[in-house]
């Protein structure tokens, strides 16, 4: 039992990743992952939603008839999604701004949807959490990552602490759309090496 | 003036706000279908008329509905579950009376209920309170906006197999990511010709 609980987290963590490796939830990881404090909040949030979904869906998996399961995934989801957004708004404000519509986007991210579909509908409660955090660890740090190279080299700053010297000239480009998909690419192309993936 | 500003909404939905390389929305599909040109437009051709469709539905149901008794914080939920039905009754509309046109994208339908896209569109037509009118449009743009990228992409993506030589890690969604990127650079050209909020 113990085994398997380190099994499925070590999963979420390297071998099953949901960004390098399944390529899920793309789309805000590369969006949100301008500033590293943008990136620690939805990763937060992620995790917060994929944890009371895994909770809830494992919980209510028999009774849930399997040819509405798709559509009561997203209800449970959006609800929590809510959830989030409302707290954000109360307790960071100007980060809540910064994210705009990506908050709500959270419904649409696919490592919920899909961990939902392969995981807790079919497992107990104890290995649903534990793969619920997995993913979401592995979701937040890889953002962060990104957020760390794009921070530094757009703004010159992490966590809005000034590291570059004074004479260093933004690179406005990695602050922008395209230096996102730049640095997540390599961050995929590392990644894949190491754990010597082929397409 | 109505129909400059439909006109500047419509192309900045398309170039220079486009919602696949500006705002980096819709990325899953985006990256596993743009490997053939064939896959890539037929999934774009779904999610056009699945955006449009769920934009003019959304937008009364908003506006009429969930403004009027003070319930807007339930959009989200709101939202989701017209477009999850939307896409169930498309596809089951297209399977009874059209079923060439099922057999074309009919395997793309399903997916697009977790394309961002969809729900994107129907957020910022909130957030940035557009009228019917402008939201018609700008469903319209932003839907041709992504289905240009991911075309563009694939077909880049299809020439580049020949040349072949890639590294491994890279094959897959580290290449296409790269294009992509390389395309947003391109893009970022078109800021300022039109502008918009």
């Amino acid at each position: 039992m113990k085994g398997q609980s380190l099994k499925t987290f070590v999963n979420g963590i390297w071998r099953d990743h949901p960004i390098f490796s399944m390529i899920l939830g793309i789309c805000s990881a590369l969006a949100v992952s301008n500033k590293v404090e943008n990136a620690i909040a939805m990763g937060a949030g992620v995790t917060f939603v994929l944890l009371a979904t895994g909770l809830l869906i494992s919980l209510l998996r028999k009774l849930i008839p399997s040819r509405v399961r798709m559509i009561t995934y997203m209800v449970v989801i959006a609800t929590f999604v809510i959830i989030v957004d409302r707290v954000l708004k109360a307790a960071v404000p100007d980060i809540s701004r910064a994210l705009g519509p990506y908050v709500g986007l959270i419904i649409t991210n696919c490592i919920i949807m899909g961990r939902a579909e392969a995981f807790y509908v079919q497992n107990r409660l104890g290995q649903s959490l534990i793969d619920a955090f997995s993913n979401g660890l592995s979701y937040t740090y890889t953002l962060v990552i990104v957020a760390v190279v794009r921070e530094l080299l757009g703004f010159g700053t992490i966590l809005n602490f000034r590291v570059m010297p004074q004479g260093f000239t933004n690179w406005v480009v990695m602050a922008m759309a395209p230096g996102a998909f730049f640095v997540l690419a390599v961050f995929i192309w590392i990644s894949r090496s190491i754990a010597g993936m082929e397409e | 003036m109505i129909g400059i500003s439909l006109l500047t909404v419509f192309l900045a939905a398309i170039l220079t706000h486009n919602i696949a390389l500006t705002y980096l929305l819709g990325m899953c599909p985006f990256v596993s279908l743009s490997r053939s040109l064939r896959t890539a437009s037929g999934m774009g051709f779904a999610v056009i008329f699945v955006i449009t469709l769920t934009a003019l539905i959304n937008w009364p149901i908003y506006h009429l509905i969930l403004v009027p008794t003070g319930t807007e914080i339930i959009y989200y939920i709101v939202f989701i579950i017209v477009i999850a039905a939307t896409v169930q009754l498309v596809e089951m509309l297209m399977e009874r009376f059209f079923p060439a046109l099922q057999a074309a994208f009919g395997i793309f339908l399903p997916l697009i209920t977790v394309n961002c896209t969809v729900l994107a569109v129907s957020l910022f037509m909130v957030i940035r309170s557009y009228s019917y009118a402008t939201t018609v449009v700008f469903a319209v743009g932003s839907a041709v906006g992504w289905t240009l990228a991911i075309v563009v992409v694939a077909a880049i993506n299809e020439k580049l197999k020949l040349v072949g030589d890639i590294p491994k890690g890279m094959r897959g969604p580290g290449i296409i990511m790269t294009i992509a990127g390389i395309l947003a650079l391109s893009f970022v050209g078109f800021s300022g010709m039109v502008n918009v909020q």
